[in-house]
C-alpha cells in the first residue's frame, strides 16, 4: 500500500557544504525542502478527514501506528484544488517530534544545491510562494523554490 | 525503605560515579573552572538532599567537602594533589555511608571527625603538612585506591577503620551476599520512552486483534498455533509495559502526614493518619490527577470530620481521631478510600440545605434515601455555604473532588453514619491510555465516544420521531419525564447532510450533572481503543478528545462530549445557575439551568413562572378584604397595607374569591401579585430565551414541554412601589455595582439585593463598569461575574485595583462554577471575595460587612 523509498538515494552526488533538497511539484511549480526534514515519501494513503479542522488540513493518516497530519499544499498555497482521481504523493516530514505529510502532485529527485546556488527570491515571485520561500535555485529549464517546511506548517497552525 | 531514600540512593550513586572521574581529571587540569564548578554542584546537591531527608552524618561530611571545593572554585585555594586527596577521601566516606544506608535503610553510625578535621584544616589556610601523612591512613581508606564504583558494601574485614565502622555495626550485613544493590537493579528511564513503548504496544494489540480475526476464519490454518502464541505474548507484554508506567499510590500520599499534622496544630485536634495499601499501583497520569482530590478529602476529614478532643471524649470516643487512607484493586479499577471516625454528616441538615438551595423540591427530598441526600455535598458551592459546613462538618471543595475524579473516568461516593464517621470512596480506572469507546457514524464518517460519558442509547424510529420537539430552533427529545436537549453530531461538525435518514440514534451523554442527546445516524459497536493525541494543527478543536486507529487501520476521531455540548450550544450546567454565554448571533441568550420555579396561571393561555427564590409567601385573600384606593389595590395584611398588583392587565381583582396572591417582601415592605391560580412548583433544568420584550415578562422557557413565560419580578415590584428602587435615602447610601453579562442573573440579583437594602447598578461588561467608576460614581462594593468571558471580569479587577482611588473597595468575584483555579485567578486579579452566584446569603453577608466597615470608618 505504501511504496516507501529512501529519499536520499536518487539525484546528484552531494559535496561538502551542499544542502540536499527533496523536490516535489505542486500545481506547476517545483519546490524543495531540505532532505533532513523528510522522513519518507509515500504514494496515496487513506486519509481520515477531521471535521472543523483548517481547510488545508486534509486529515490524519496512519503511518505504522503513528498519526500523521496531512496538509494539502495546493490549498495551503492557494492553488486550484486537484480534480478527484489526480495522483497524490505524501512527503512526510518530522517537526518538533510530530509527523506531517505534505500532499503534493509529484515527487522528483533529490537535488544538491551549493551555498552559492541558492539565490534570493526575485521581487517578482508570487506572494503566496514568497511567504514560505527561503530562496530559489535556477535549473536548466525552470526555477526550484526552496521552501521552509516549518513555515508551511506554521501558517496552517495559525488558526489554533 | 521509602521511595524518597531509594531515589536519593539511585541519584547519589550516579553522581558519585561521575564525581570520581571528574575529581581525577581535576587533578590533571587544576585550572578547569567549569569542571570545578560541576564537582562543587554535585557535592552541593548531595549535601542539600541529605539535609532534606535528615541524613546528618552524610550532610556533615558533604558540607566539609563542599566548603573546600568552594574555596578552590573561588580561587582562594590552589588545586593541589594533597587537597584533591582529602576531597576524594571525603567522597569515599560518603560512598561508605551510602552503602550502609542501602543495606540497612538508615544511616550507619560512625565517626568522620578525622576526615572533616583535615578538610577544615584547608579552610583555615594552614594545610598542616605535619599531620598529613598520619591522618589519611588512620581515618580512611588510602585515597590513592578509591573504592570500586559498584556499591557493594565494604566487607567487614575493613571494619578496623573508623570510617567504615558502619559495616561492622551492621550485624545483618551479609558481606558475601551477591544481591545487587539498588543502584544496579534500578534504572532511570525518561517518561517519554515509556509513553512511546505504551503506544507501540497499543499498535501491537491492534495488529494482534486483526490476526486473530483472520485466523478464526480459516480452520486448520498452519498459522493458528503461532498466532495463539503471539496472542499470549502480546497480552503479557501489554501488562508488562503498563507496569512500567505504574507508580505506587503511596507516592500521592507523601504530603498528607504533614498536612494532617499542620491541621492538628491549627485546630488543636489530635489525629492519626493510617495508611493501607500504599503499594497499590496506578498509572502515573491518574496518580497525578488524584493528588489534589486526596488533599481535599483529607483536609475535610481533619478540618470538619474529626471533632475536637473534648467533644470526642464527651461522645465516648478516643480523644485522638483517626483518618484512614485505604487503596486496593477491585475488578479493573482501583478503589481509594478516605475514612474518618469523626462526627459524620448530618443528613437532615444536608436535606434542609438542598431544599433551601432549590436543588430539590421538598416533596422530592422527602423521598430521597440518605445516600442520595449525601450526594448533595458534591454540588458545587454546596457546603461552602457556612451553615451546613458547621453543622454537618463537611465539604470545602467536594465538587472539585468530584469533577477531578470524573475527568479521569472515575466515580466518587460518600457514606456516613452520624457519630461514627464518614467514608469517601473513589473508584478510578487503572489507566487512561486504553479506553472503552462506542463507535458511531454520522455524515458518512466514524467517530469514537468514550463509554464513560454515555448513559444510554435511544433509537429514534419513524414512529417515535414525534417525541422530538422543536422549540425556537433548538431540538429536544421527550425522554421519559424530561426534555433532553439534542445536538446533531453531523450538523455540529459541519458534515454533509445525509440524504435519507430513516432511523437515527440518540446517544445520551452525561456532562457534569447535565445530560444531552447526541444524534448520530449509526451505532457500530464498542471497542477498546488506544487514545492518541491529535496533532498540534487541530489541538485547538474542543470537539475532540484525541484520535485512535481502528483494527482495520482507519484513523477516527474520539469525541469530547463536553466540548461538543458547548459547540452545540447546550448551555453548560453551571452549578444550578445560568451560564448565559456571549450573545449568539440571534441576539438571544440561552442557558440551561436548574431552578425551582413557581408556576401559575394568569388567565391567559401561556403559563407564567417565577423563580421560587424570590417568593416570600403564597396567600389567599377573601375578595371583600381587597380594597381599591387611588386606582391601586391594597389589602390589610399583618398590620400594614400590602399593595396588590394584577399579574395581567385587565385582571378583575375581586372576580375570584378568595384571590390567590404571590407575596414578595423585602422585610419592611411587601407587595402581592394577584394571579388566577397557583399551579405547581417545578424543579427543572430550563432554557430561558430572553428575547421577549414585553414588559413584565423576562423571557420564555420550556417547562414540561410547554412554552411558559418567566415573570420579570422587578417590573411588578416597581409597579407596586415606585420608590422601591428609586433612590430612597437609605438605599442610596448602600450602592453596589453589579457586572454580569446575563440579564437573567441581573433580574435575580437586583430584587434580592434590593430587598436587603442595596441599590444595584448593573453593567453588562467590565468596560462599562470601569467607565461608570471613572465617571466618578461611587459604590460600596463591586460584584462581578468572572465565569463568563464576555464580562471581562479579571481584567476589570486588575484595572480597578490599579487605581489608588478604588483600592479599598471590596470586590466580589461571582461565579457559576466554583473552582480553585478560578479562585486563585480572581484573587490574583484583586478580588477580595470569591463566591458562588447562587449563594445569596454569603453575598449579602459580604456586602453587609463592607457597609458596616464603611460606617465604622465614618464614625
Amino acid at each position: 500500500m505504501s511504496a516507501t523509498r529512501q529519499a536520499a538515494t536518487g539525484g546528484n552526488r552531494a559535496t561538502a557544504g551542499d544542502v540536499e533538497y527533496v523536490t516535489f511539484r505542486v500545481g506547476e511549480q517545483w519546490l524543495g525542502i531540505p532532505v533532513v526534514m523528510v522522513q519518507e515519501v509515500l504514494t496515496a494513503e487513506r486519509i481520515a478527514p477531521v471535521p472543523l479542522a483548517p481547510a488545508e488540513v486534509t486529515g490524519f493518516l496512519n503511518l505504522r501506528g503513528q498519526i500523521v497530519s496531512a496538509i494539502d499544499l495546493r490549498i495551503r498555497l492557494n492553488l486550484p484544488r486537484r480534480a478527484s482521481g489526480e495522483r497524490i504523493m505524501n512527503v512526510v516530514v518530522r517537526d518538533r517530534d510530530e509527523l506531517f505529510s505534505f500532499l503534493v502532485d509529484e515527487v522528483g529527485d533529490v537535488q544538491a544545491v551549493g551555498a552559492d546556488g541558492l539565490e534570493r527570491p526575485p521581487q517578482t515571485l508570487d506572494p503566496r510562494w514568497r511567504q514560505v520561500c527561503n530562496g530559489v535555485v535556477r535549473r536548466k529549464s525552470d526555477l526550484l523554490v526552496a521552501v521552509s517546511a516549518e513555515k508551511l506548517l506554521q501558517v496552517a497552525e495559525g488558526t489554533a | 525503605m521509602d521511595d524518597l531514600l531509594r531515589d536519593f540512593l539511585t541519584e547519589s550513586n550516579e553522581n558519585l560515579t561521575r564525581l570520581d572521574g571528574e575529581i581525577v581529571v581535576l587533578e590533571k587540569k587544576p585550572k578547569d573552572r567549569e569542571l570545578l564548578a560541576s564537582i562543587f554542584r554535585t557535592i552541593h546537591t548531595i549535601k542539600g538532599t541529605c539535609g532534606f531527608i535528615g541524613l546528618s552524618r552524610l550532610e556533615t561530611v558533604a558540607h566539609a567537602a563542599e566548603s573546600v571545593l568552594g574555596r578552590m572554585r573561588d580561587g582562594e585555594l590552589p588545586v593541589t594533589p594533597e587537597v584533591i586527596s582529602d576531597v576524594l577521601g571525603a567522597v569515599d566516606v560518603i560512598k561508605t555511608i551510602l552503602a550502609g544506608l542501602e543495606q540497612a535503610g538508615a544511616e550507619p553510625s560512625g565517626d568522620d571527625g578525622a576526615v572533616i578535621a583535615r578538610l577544615e584544616a584547608w579552610l583555615t589556610g594552614a594545610p598542616a603538612p605535619a599531620a598529613r601523612p598520619a591522618a589519611p591512613a588512620a581515618a580512611t581508606k588510602p585515597p590513592a585506591a578509591p573504592a570500586p564504583v559498584a556499591l557493594v558494601p565494604a566487607p567487614p574485614a575493613q571494619a578496623a577503620e573508623p570510617a567504615v565502622r558502619a559495616a561492622e555495626a551492621e550485624p545483618s550485613a551479609e558481606a558475601g551476599d551477591a544481591k545487587p544493590g539498588i543502584a544496579e537493579s534500578s534504572l532511570r528511564v525518561h517518561v517519554t520512552i515509556l509513553d512511546r513503548l505504551m503506544n507501540l504496544v497499543g499498535e501491537l494489540v491492534l495488529a494482534r486483534n486483526q490476526l486473530l480475526q483472520l485466523s478464526r476464519t480459516e480452520e486448520d490454518s498452519v498459522y493458528l498455533a503461532p498466532v495463539q502464541h503471539l496472542n499470549r505474548v502480546t497480552t503479557d507484554l501489554q501488562e508488562a509495559v503498563m507496569k512500567t508506567r505504574m507508580q505506587p499510590v503511596g507516592n500521592a500520599w507523601t504530603k498528607l502526614p504533614r498536612l494532617v499534622r499542620d491541621l492538628c496544630q491549627a485546630n488543636g485536634k489530635k489525629i492519626e493518619l493510617e495508611q493501607h495499601g500504599a503499594d497499590t499501583e496506578l498509572d502515573r497520569q491518574i496518580l497525578q490527577a488524584i493528588q489534589d482530590p486526596l488533599v481535599h478529602m483529607v483536609r475535610n476529614s481533619a478540618d470538619h470530620g474529626i471533632e475536637a478532643p473534648a467533644a470526642r471524649k464527651k461522645a465516648g470516643k478516643r480523644e485522638c481521631g483517626t483518618i484512614t487512607l485505604n487503596a486496593y484493586h477491585e475488578g479493573g479499577h482501583v478503589i481509594l478510600e478516605v475514612s474518618d471516625d469523626g462526627a459524620g454528616i448530618d443528613a437532615a441538615a444536608v436535606r434542609r440545605k438542598a431544599i433551601e438551595r432549590g436543588l430539590v423540591t421538598e416533596t422530592a427530598a422527602a423521598q430521597l434515601s440518605e445516600a442520595q441526600v449525601l450526594r448533595f455535598v458534591f454540588e458545587p458551592g454546596f457546603s461552602t455555604a457556612s451553615k451546613v459546613t458547621n453543622v454537618s462538618g463537611r465539604g470545602v471543595g467536594m465538587d472539585v473532588v468530584r469533577s477531578n475524579v470524573e475527568r479521569i473516568g472515575g466515580t466518587v461516593d460518600v457514606s456516613s453514619e452520624a457519630g461514627k464517621g464518614t467514608v469517601v470512596r473513589i473508584k478510578i480506572p487503572l489507566t487512561l491510555a486504553i479506553i472503552s469507546a462506542l463507535v458511531v457514524g454520522a455524515g458518512g464518517e466514524a467517530f469514537a465516544i468514550p463509554q464513560i460519558g454515555v448513559v444510554e442509547l435511544v433509537r429514534v424510529t419513524a414512529e417515535s420521531r414525534g417525541l422530538v420537539e422543536d422549540v425556537h430552533g433548538a431540538k429536544f427529545y421527550r425522554l421519559r419525564d424530561s426534555l433532553l436537549p439534542l445536538v446533531d453530531l453531523g450538523e455540529t461538525l459541519g458534515l454533509p447532510v445525509e440524504a435519507e435518514r430513516a432511523d437515527e440514534t440518540i446517544v445520551v451523554c452525561q456532562v457534569g450533572d447535565s445530560r444531552y442527546g447526541l444524534v448520530v445516524s449509526e451505532v457500530f459497536d464498542t471497542q477498546e481503543i488506544v487514545v492518541k493525541p491529535v496533532g498540534r494543527l487541530v489541538k485547538h478543536l474542543t470537539s475532540y478528545a484525541g484520535c485512535t486507529i481502528l483494527g482495520d487501520g482507519r484513523v477516527i476521531m474520539i469525541l469530547d462530549t463536553a466540548g461538543l455540548a458547548t459547540r452545540g450550544r447546550i448551555g453548560e450546567r453551571d452549578e444550578g445557575k445560568t451560564v448565559a454565554t456571549a450573545a449568539d448571533e440571534r441576539g438571544s441568550l440561552r442557558g440551561s439551568e436548574r431552578r425551582s420555579l413557581l408556576l401559575f396561571d394568569v388567565g391567559e393561555e401561556a403559563m407564567r413562572a417565577v423563580p421560587l427564590s424570590l417568593v416570600a409567601r403564597l396567600e389567599e385573600f377573601p375578595a371583600n378584604s381587597l380594597e381599591a384606593a387611588d386606582g391601586r389595590w391594597l389589602v390589610q395584611y399583618r398590620g400594614s397595607l400590602l399593595p396588590i398588583v394584577p399579574a395581567r392587565e385587565g385582571l378583575e381583582i375581586r372576580a375570584r374569591d378568595p384571590r390567590p396572591v404571590i407575596v414578595f417582601s423585602d422585610g419592611i415592605r411587601s407587595m402581592g401579585l394577584a394571579v388566577e391560580e397557583i399551579r405547581d412548583i417545578v424543579e427543572d433544568r430550563v432554557t430561558v430565551e430572553t428575547r421577549a420584550a414585553r414588559p413584565g415578562v423576562l423571557g420564555a422557557a420550556v417547562i414540561n414541554g410547554k412554552a411558559t413565560e418567566v415573570l420579570d419580578t422587578q417590573h411588578y415590584l416597581q409597579l407596586a412601589h415606585a420608590d422601591w428602587f428609586g433612590g430612597a435615602a437609605e438605599a442610596a447610601a448602600r450602592t453596589v455595582l453589579l457586572v454580569d453579562a446575563s440579564p437573567f442573573f441581573e433580574s435575580l440579583m437586583t430584587p434580592a439585593l434590593g430587598a436587603e437594602g442595596f441599590q444595584v447598578t448593573c453593567c453588562r461588561t467590565g468596560s462599562e463598569a470601569l467607565a461608570r467608576l471613572e465617571h466618578g460614581e461611587a459604590y460600596e462594593a463591586l460584584l462581578c461575574d468572572v465565569g463568563s468571558k464576555a464580562t471581562g471580569g479579571f481584567e476589570l479587577g486588575q484595572q480597578v485595583r490599579a487605581n489608588p482611588a478604588w483600592q479599598g473597595m471590596p470586590m466580589v468575584a461571582l461565579t457559576g462554577r466554583v473552582s480553585a483555579a478560578q479562585e486563585r485567578r480572581a484573587r490574583a486579579a484583586g478580588f477580595t471575595h470569591y463566591l458562588s452566584k447562587s449563594d445569596r446569603g454569603a453575598i449579602v453577608a459580604v456586602l453587609d460587612e463592607a457597609h458596616t466597615e464603611l460606617e465604622e470608618a465614618a464614625a
